[in-house]
């Protein structure tokens, strides 16, 4: 059905030679106007309406651009050009909220961007108190995702290493399929879980029967959540290590176990850890899984065992449902710091990867 | 494909995996069968006799069965994910006195537990089928403009962008939402209202703001990156001969896109909707923060309110008790389902293109 357009004779306005073409000074005319009627048509007063009306000049734009090109150049070259435009300003919408995040976030976030926020915790700050800070929460979040990613690692590789290296049949599809389907699992379904599972059964036990909302609880979500991810990226890494590599092991002598770990996992390295910034990456900015498992204390708690402990995503939903008046800068600022921590993580991983030689 | 060995590799995948396995993953299995077709060393065949023996016990056994544990803790969680939510969730189902499929409202702290998840449900499908609604046409242009239209360089640095993107938390888009999107949809929703007010759809007479509008137009941020950058990868790997070929043709760019990448890429970009959407139904604090939460049934998109299951949980969780926590564990459940449904579709899709792939190739 789609390939007989191109078999179709062409329109008769095409019988020339040299078709006409739309002037150059016709495409930003056609937008002027179509800007003019939109501001005539909307006048826009505030914010929204400014919005309004910038779509309502887009579509006229389209609209008229489709009309004049179609009565001059015909209709296939008409709807090449309305859908590049489409295609454009698909792009710029995009590109509008992600510039407007960004701003907001500098713009709003520095408010509180003083020693102050970073040396302090909410402990015994009140309603009408200005000052107050994400120590707590920085101390959360590290830790959580210090001991998350402790777990997640080793179990991680060798998992990968079983699918990869050792695994066939049946056992490794299954292994396989479920590492897919975890990697679905939603946030706060795995918080569900780890509360159902450690806060309300295990930890009990440990803590005189009531139920041990922890750092450590956190921890385990996040592990949930980050494993299958550091399974996949190390599966993808340890399948690129050329296989000449482990030949050239094995035929020096080298049993499978030591090859493994002294020349497929050194090649692989790189990628290896990519993969696990990006998780922790993703981890670090989880909100749902801590507010359900970590009891969001206000106080600085070291031990990740004890006691409840808050995380800068938490942080950030918490003063964001705060009636303080001081509230909306300290979660705009904790979710810039929140912000500067991910990109950084991510940023460096994604440049690891590509100085990866065993990148595809 | 071109590799002589992958029959050999080919014979130990059984089923659906078989078409998984790429070249490396492949001659990676080849070594495998090389190292475990030792046995002959008995009948002195080669050098064989200088290796050393298999043992029962020691390092090879040791480390492969470390390995082996810890590819069955993952079997493990899923199935304790599954088990605990369930031993958590039947007690509080059993107490309650509405039924939980059709009952629209969530009191499960009473003394009567009265609770279902009939609007949650509604919500999770309506909020994320409206983002999808949103995101796709969008995130295809994106695609689009970064795989044929942007130059090289700029399309890389741009595609690097847009993954930028996704790793932004969702609070901070749930915060984003709130504070800054919120005055305009709220403007928009009462344009909306003014002018095509007689569609079901915008038919509620305000106030507006924290509405389903909000929560799709966020959420639809939020899957965005993730659509876009599956889908410009599958777009990328349009055969260069088959874009070549529609150009000679007399195609336009547009014809030419039609014609050859868009069918190329059927598959896999109905792959990253289906992940997109998996992650729509799963998210939490981003609603939470931006809906204005009821429990209706309705079609208003635009007047305050709405609510989804993990925004529920999120927002009920702070006052459940036993049974509270006990119904939120169960609606969790339901959620689980839902996602897991969507995401083995997902899987199969992709797992299908991946094998027409390797025949096509």
């Amino acid at each position: 059905m789609s390939t007989d357009t191109l078999t179709r004779p062409a329109p008769t306005t095409d019988t020339d030679l040299r078709a006409r073409r739309l002037p150059r000074y016709a495409v930003p005319a056609l937008a002027l106007a179509a800007l003019a009627v939109a501001v005539a048509v909307v006048r826009p007063g505030d914010n929204g309406g400014l919005v309004l009306a910038g779509a309502f000049a887009g579509l006229l734009h389209l609209a008229g651009l489709f009309a004049a090109a179609t009565a001059v150049e015909g209709r296939r070259r008409a709807t090449d050009r309305t859908f590049s435009a489409l295609i454009h300003s698909a792009f710029l919408l995009a590109v509008l909220p992600l510039l407007s995040v960004v701003w907001t976030l500098v713009q709003k976030g520095s408010a509180r961007l003083d020693a102050n926020f970073f040396g302090t915790s909410m402990n015994n700050i009140g309603p009408r108190d200005a000052i107050g800070g994400a120590y707590h929460a920085i101390v959360g979040t590290l830790m959580q995702v210090g001991v998350a990613t402790l777990i997640t690692v080793p179990l991680g590789i060798a998992a990968a290493i079983y699918i990869v290296e050792y695994g066939r049949g049946r056992l490794a599809a299954t292994i396989r399929f479920f590492v897919d389907v975890m990697t679905g699992i939603p946030s706060i379904v795995a918080g569900l879980f780890v509360l159902a599972f450690w806060v309300l059964v295990v930890s009990p036990v440990f803590n005189d029967g009531r139920p041990g909302f922890s750092g450590f609880a956190a921890a385990l979500a996040l592990s949930v959540l980050m494993l299958p991810t550091i399974v996949r990226s190390t599966e993808e890494m340890l399948r690129l290590v050329p296989a000449p590599l482990r030949e050239g092991a094995y035929a020096l002598g080298v049993p499978k176990w030591k090859t493994i770990l002294q020349v497929v996992l050194p090649t692989a390295a790189p990628g290896i850890v990519t993969g696990v910034m990006l998780s922790v990456a993703r981890a670090a900015g989880e909100t749902a899984p801590v507010l359900l498992v970590a009891g969001g204390g206000a106080a600085i708690n070291f031990n990740p065992f004890q006691e409840s402990q808050s995380s800068l995503a938490l942080f950030v939903y918490q003063q964001a449902g705060d009636a303080s008046r001081y509230a909306p800068d300290r979660a705009w600022t904790a979710a810039l710091t929140l912000v500067a921590l991910v990109l950084l993580l991510t940023v460096t991983a994604k440049l690891l990867a590509r100085r990866n030689p065993l990148s595809r | 494909m071109g590799d002589p060995q992958s029959p050999v590799a080919g014979t130990d995948g059984s089923g659906p995996t078989t078409g998984q396995d790429r070249t490396a993953g492949a001659s990676a299995r080849t070594a495998t069968v090389t190292t475990d077709s030792r046995p002959p060393d008995e009948h002195g065949l080669g050098g064989g006799g200088a290796l050393p023996r298999r043992r029962a016990f020691g390092a090879e056994r040791a480390f492969q069965g470390l390995t082996l544990t810890a590819g069955l803790t993952v079997l493990a969680i899923i199935v304790a994910i599954a088990g605990f939510l369930i031993a958590k969730a039947v007690p509080a189902l059993g107490a309650n006195t509405a039924n939980f499929f059709t009952f629209n409202g969530w009191f499960p702290n009473d003394a009567q537990p009265r609770f279902g998840i009939g609007a949650l449900a509604f919500g999770t499908v309506l909020s994320s089928a409206l983002a999808l609604l949103l995101a796709v046409p969008v995130s295809l242009g994106i695609a689009l403009y970064l795989s044929h239209y942007a130059p090289r360089r700029l399309g890389n640095a741009l595609g690097f962008l847009i993954d930028l993107l996704a790793a932004v938390p969702s609070v901070v888009f749930g915060l984003w939402g709130r504070d800054i999107l919120s005055g305009p949809v709220r403007d928009f929703s009462g344009w909306l209202h003014a002018h095509v007010g007689w569609l079901p759809f915008f038919a509620g007479d305000g106030p507006y703001g924290s509405s389903m509008l909000l929560a799709a137009l966020v959420l639809a941020i939020m899957v965005l990156p993730i659509i876009t950058s599956l889908s410009r990868e599958v777009f990328r790997q349009t055969p260069q001969a088959n874009q070549e070929a529609a150009l000679a043709l007399g195609a336009t760019k547009w014809e030419m896109i039609r014609t050859t990448v868009l069918p190329y890429g059927k598959p896999g970009v109905i792959a990253a909707v289906m992940l997109g959407l998996g992650r729509a139904l799963g998210e939490t604090i981003a609603l939470a923060m931006t809906l204005g939460i009821t429990f209706t049934i309705s079609a208003d998109l635009i007047t305050n309110g709405g609510n989804t299951i993990a925004a529920n949980i999120a927002n009920a969780f702070g006052e459940a008790n036993d049974v509270g926590r006990g119904a939120l564990i169960a609606s969790g459940l339901v959620l689980f389902a839902i996602t897991l449904l969507v995401n083995i579709a997902a899987r199969a899709i992709i797992h299908r293109r991946r094998e027409f792939r390797e025949t096509a190739a």
